[in-house]
């Protein structure tokens, strides 16, 4: 096991991915245990993909979509947020803590927000520590390795 | 279509607990359609299991998936029958109907239902879905405009309104219809109202709850040999 938490950001491709390279670009630092995952829109993040990556032994989960009002697929980051709320309910009836999981808004100019945001979110998993279903540090890394290549073929395929 | 909702995780855990490979099977019919028992949601609540019984020290338990295509038919069920051998248990995400089905094919293997059953219902509007039949075996649907009262009056009066009726809602909930408002302004609006008029006979329940579990004989379609049983 290793000592920090390991943080999944799911990220839309038109606003929270944007904003993390620019994040990048402009030389902002956010923290090491974000890993990013990128999505065509927060609306295609299913319930089934959260709890994918808890089940791989991701220790927080941040589902990063556009501002509200500002979807490219007009109300995908909306669907969004009702999956996280529904999903943190399941969390609690699991036995995790359901503020490992968090929805923010941000658009693609905003690398700043992009760095504030895994922040916030790095902080809040701290405290909680490694989730109780955490698993090596090399399991972890295998798992959203694979998530990517999930997502990435279900984006090209339309469906798994 | 049968609507369902899942049952909460922690109780289908406890269900299985002292087994140690289970299968969680989805139908593909009524339940995908209200998005409690397809394909989807058994990859949902299969996962979420997985993990419950990890954190309560059953982690070596196995939680596999699959869905059929309807659990409700035994020629469906067809293609489950080897793979059932190879568990303990069984998790059904269908109605209550295909739990009871996989229970008769399965003789030996323990079946639990996965979902609640709720009632026969329609899509009202995206996420949302309402009773509308009570399958009370004597539809009176035509003497009422097509608004059944016996399932959406929450006295299911026969001859009403009640006099709790306030701007179209029930007195029961400000978000329940009140079915006499509808069956009248359904009349009304079909220039029948004065039908409403006549008392309506008692409702003859003897083709519902009576003389045990209901069963529907086409002797045509039977084959010979395999039915209808006396």
């Amino acid at each position: 096991m290793d000592k920090e938490p390991v943080i999944l950001a799911f990220c839309c491709h038109y606003c929270a991915y944007a904003a993390a390279d620019m994040a990048g670009s402009m030389r902002l630092s956010y923290p090491s245990n974000i890993r990013v995952l990128r999505f065509p829109c927060t609306g295609k993040i299913e319930e089934n993909h959260i709890l994918a990556a808890f089940e791989r032994g991701v220790d927080g989960v941040m589902v990063a979509g556009c501002l509200e009002g500002g979807c490219h697929f007009l109300e995908g980051n909306l669907r969004a947020r009702r999956r996280v709320e529904r999903v943190k309910r399941m969390l609690g009836e699991i036995g995790i803590e359901p503020q490992r999981l968090e929805m923010f808004n941000l658009s693609s100019a905003e690398g700043p927000r992009f760095a504030q945001i895994a922040k916030e979110m790095a902080q809040r998993v701290a405290p909680l520590g490694k989730s109780p279903l955490s698993k090596s540090e090399a399991e972890v890394e295998r798992g959203i390795g694979d998530m990517q290549v999930e997502a990435m073929a279900e984006i090209q395929g339309g469906s798994k | 279509m049968i609507v369902a909702d899942r049952k909460k995780i922690p109780e289908i855990r406890d269900m299985v607990k002292d087994h140690d490979r289970v299968l969680m099977v989805g139908c593909g019919t009524c339940v995908t359609v209200c998005l409690a028992g397809g394909e989807r949601e058994t990859g949902i609540m299969g996962s979420a299991l997985r993990m419950s019984l990890k954190l309560a020290g059953r982690g070596k338990t196995v939680v596999d998936e699959c869905t059929i295509e309807r659990q409700c038919e035994d020629a469906f069920i067809d293609v489950l029958a080897q793979r059932v051998d190879q568990y303990d248990a069984v998790v059904s995400l269908g109605c209550g109907a295909g739990v009871q089905a996989l229970a008769e094919r399965f003789p030996g293997k323990a079946v639990y239902p996965g979902l609640n059953t709720q009632f026969m219902g329609i899509l009202e509007s995206q996420g949302v879905w309402t009773e509308k039949c009570a399958g009370c075996g004597a539809c009176r649907l035509g003497q009422y405009f097509g608004i059944c009262p016996l399932t959406r009056c929450s006295k299911r009066q026969l001859n009403g309104p009640c006099g709790s009726s306030r701007n179209g809602k029930c007195e029961v909930s400000e978000n329940t219809d009140c079915a006499w408002q509808l069956i009248y302004d359904r009349a009304k609006a079909m220039g029948k109202a004065s039908m409403l008029a006549s008392v309506a006979a008692a409702q003859d329940w003897s083709s519902s709850n009576d003389g045990g579990v209901r069963k529907v004989v086409r002797e045509d379609q039977c084959i010979a040999g395999m039915g209808p049983k006396a």
